[in-house]
């Protein structure tokens, strides 16, 4: 097996302080793995051990077939290919934004490190060629975090940490920072592993999830399956979505609408011209989708597929949570969707029972590249 | 007055030269020193941080009359001194350098760890991510990110080396040319009853002092403007 196939593997227990921590899990060798949960519930402990910058009792954690902490070695953080990007600006002020770019490239080519990417390629795309002679004091919030992320990038990782990169900063500079990550996720091979509290963040990076909650890790796994578990509190949330991949299809001019293909079922959005063949993410929410028995008519809802139901279970007193697989047999991408007890029992649906799964609204990524 | 430059000139050059290298020994060792006692977990280093702070509420004469005791031909200064065929240490320049070392030693320290303090764990936990070792962090982040408290603690050691007298009276005495400094000379004026000279001497002491104090005053606004 190729050494750099094999996924990153971390388990970390013990004590910092009178924090206890217990969290193993294993994250693909590319994409994106989000460690999700609520605040102060080691997700930015995990990040810092696998950086070495924390040191826990009991750990193994090895990136790439190389392993950096066992119960015998522990690599210090700057032997380890590691780039990390903090929660809040992490420039060197006496430095301009080219000397914070190349400090860790410098380091990286006299390690004898392969060079994979270069300045221009970074900054490129991350758009930081106009700002490589300014001081940091002279950028905004969202500048600085993108040149951090281009640093850290340069220092040649071959896993990128990146802790709450966004929560720093107010709404509008992170819909500007948003497409830049995307980018990054599309553009390259690297892993990364990105911690955040924001479920819109996950739903629009994320390849593979792993949830957390008081120095546990919960679940682990792919992104979809994960959203679509109803054993896991994701199901549960008010806001409980689904993230699919979908490929472009044919693009209607006449009324701006898109066609977008997911496993077992093709969905209609209004959208800019997009060629056909492109792969984007759709997000679906639990609320936005309701079941019927038959195909309405007369209904302002354009998406309208077949389904079958695989399970539910109880959210609360009144509603469940209904996990349906796209297509006729079923055999599709599985979105949820969120039903009254009352509808449920009055429709007489029962796992395995053929529906049509009317989808209110679908948000479509913007366009990676 | 042609007498009285021929007379202050060896004291100024002397007291420039004692604060010169008093000035460069406290940077070399007050630089480590005020790192160790930044970062250090040692329970007992602000016992160490007191000790290097004594000479800021010490009368100098006590400072001063240990150092004789240490530097003194029955101290381990003689047995030193004796390494090159000298009685003491006392009384010598080198001498002088060390009572100076120790006596300015809270003056470096303290604003160098200060910096030192400020800036906090997260530069240096970058730059180890950035793949550089921890002596490369020192000096590509750390001190660079220090330069404020250096500078301010080389120019208080420099000027309070160059303001001393009661170390000075006690361990190097009044030989002109080699412990002759200039806070010595007006004490010698004014026993002399050469008011006039001490007059200047003290008035250029005190324009000096000014100086000094404005010129760090306005060079510390000058970065923290770099850095807004």
């Amino acid at each position: 097996m190729n050494a750099a196939r094999e996924p990153i593997r971390c388990a970390l227990a013990g004590r910092l302080g009178r924090f206890a921590l217990d969290a193993a899990f294993e994250a693909p060798a590319s994409g994106v793995t989000a460690i999700f949960g609520p605040s102060g519930c080691g997700k930015t402990t995990v990040l810092r051990c696998i950086a070495g910058l924390q040191r826990i009792d009991r750990g193994r954690i090895s990136v790439a077939g190389a392993v950096w902490q066992d119960d015998r070695a522990f690599v210090p953080p700057h032997r380890r290919p590691v780039g990390y990007v903090f929660q809040e600006t992490s420039l060197f002020p006496h430095l301009s934004v080219k000397g914070n770019l190349l400090f860790g490239e410098v380091r990286a080519r006299k390690g004898g490190a392969a060079m994979a990417l270069g300045l221009d390629e970074v900054a490129g795309l991350l758009g930081l060629g106009p700002l490589l002679d300014r001081t940091p004091a002279a950028l905004s919030g969202g500048e600085r975090q993108r040149v951090a992320i281009g640093r850290a990038l340069l220092s040649q990782p071959s896993l990128l940490l990146m802790d709450e990169p966004l929560s720093a900063l107010d709404r509008r500079t992170k819909d500007e920072i948003l497409p830049f990550l995307e980018r990054l996720h599309a553009g390259l091979a690297l892993p990364i592993l990105y911690v955040t509290h924001d479920m819109a963040e996950v739903e629009r990076l994320a390849d593979h999830l792993v949830l957390m909650e008081a120095g546990l890790v919960t679940a682990s796994g792919p992104l979809a399956a994960l959203q679509g578990d109803p054993s896991l509190p994701l199901a549960a949330r008010r806001d409980a979505a689904v993230s699919l991949e979908a490929v472009t299809g044919d693009y209607d001019p006449h009324y701006g609408l898109l066609a977008l293909d997911v496993p077992g079922g093709r969905f209609t959005v209004p959208s800019a011209p997009t060629p056909a063949g492109e792969r984007r993410r759709l997000t679906v929410q639990a609320a936005d989708v309701s079941l019927a028995l038959r195909r309405p008519e007369g209904s302002t809802i354009s998406n309208v597929l077949p389904a079958c139901i695989r399970e539910a279970s109880p959210l609360n007193e009144q509603e469940l949570v209904v996990v349906v697989s796209l297509g006729a047999a079923g055999e599709g991408a599985r979105v949820l969707a969120r039903v009254t007890r009352r509808s449920w029992d009055q429709l007489a649906l029962a796992p395995g029972k053929e529906v049509f799964a009317q989808v209110k609204g679908v948000a479509l990524a913007p366009r990676r590249r | 007055m042609t007498g009285f430059a021929a007379e202050i000139g060896p004291p100024i050059l002397l007291t420039l030269e004692l604060a010169a290298v008093t000035t460069l020994l406290l940077l070399l060792m007050g630089t480590p020193l005020a790192w160790w006692l930044a970062r250090s977990r040692a329970p007992w280093k602000e016992a160490v941080a007191a000790v290097v702070a004594l000479p800021l509420v010490l009368p100098p004469t006590v400072l001063g009359f240990y150092l004789l005791v240490l530097l003194g031909p029955d101290g381990p200064g003689g047995w030193i001194a004796g390494l090159w065929g000298a009685r003491t240490l006392a009384f010598t320049f080198g001498g002088l350098v060390i009572g100076s070392v120790l006596y300015s030693m809270p003056f470096v320290v303290q604003p160098i760890r200060n910096a030192f303090e400020a800036f906090g764990e997260r530069p240096l936990e970058a730059a180890a991510t950035l793949r550089a070792s921890p002596l490369d962090a020192f000096f590509s982040v750390a001190l660079p990110l220090a330069r404020p408290g250096l500078l301010t603690g080389a120019v208080l050691g420099f000027a309070h080396t160059v303001g001393e007298f009661g170390v000075v009276l006690m361990i190097g005495g009044n030989l002109p040319g080699s412990t002759k400094v200039l806070s010595v000379a007006i004490f010698d004026y004014v026993e002399t009853m050469q008011w006039g000279r001490a007059h200047a001497v003290a008035a250029g002491m005190a324009a000096f002092s000014f100086a000094v104090i404005l010129l760090m005053t306005l060079l510390e606004r000058r970065s923290r403007a770099a850095r807004a």
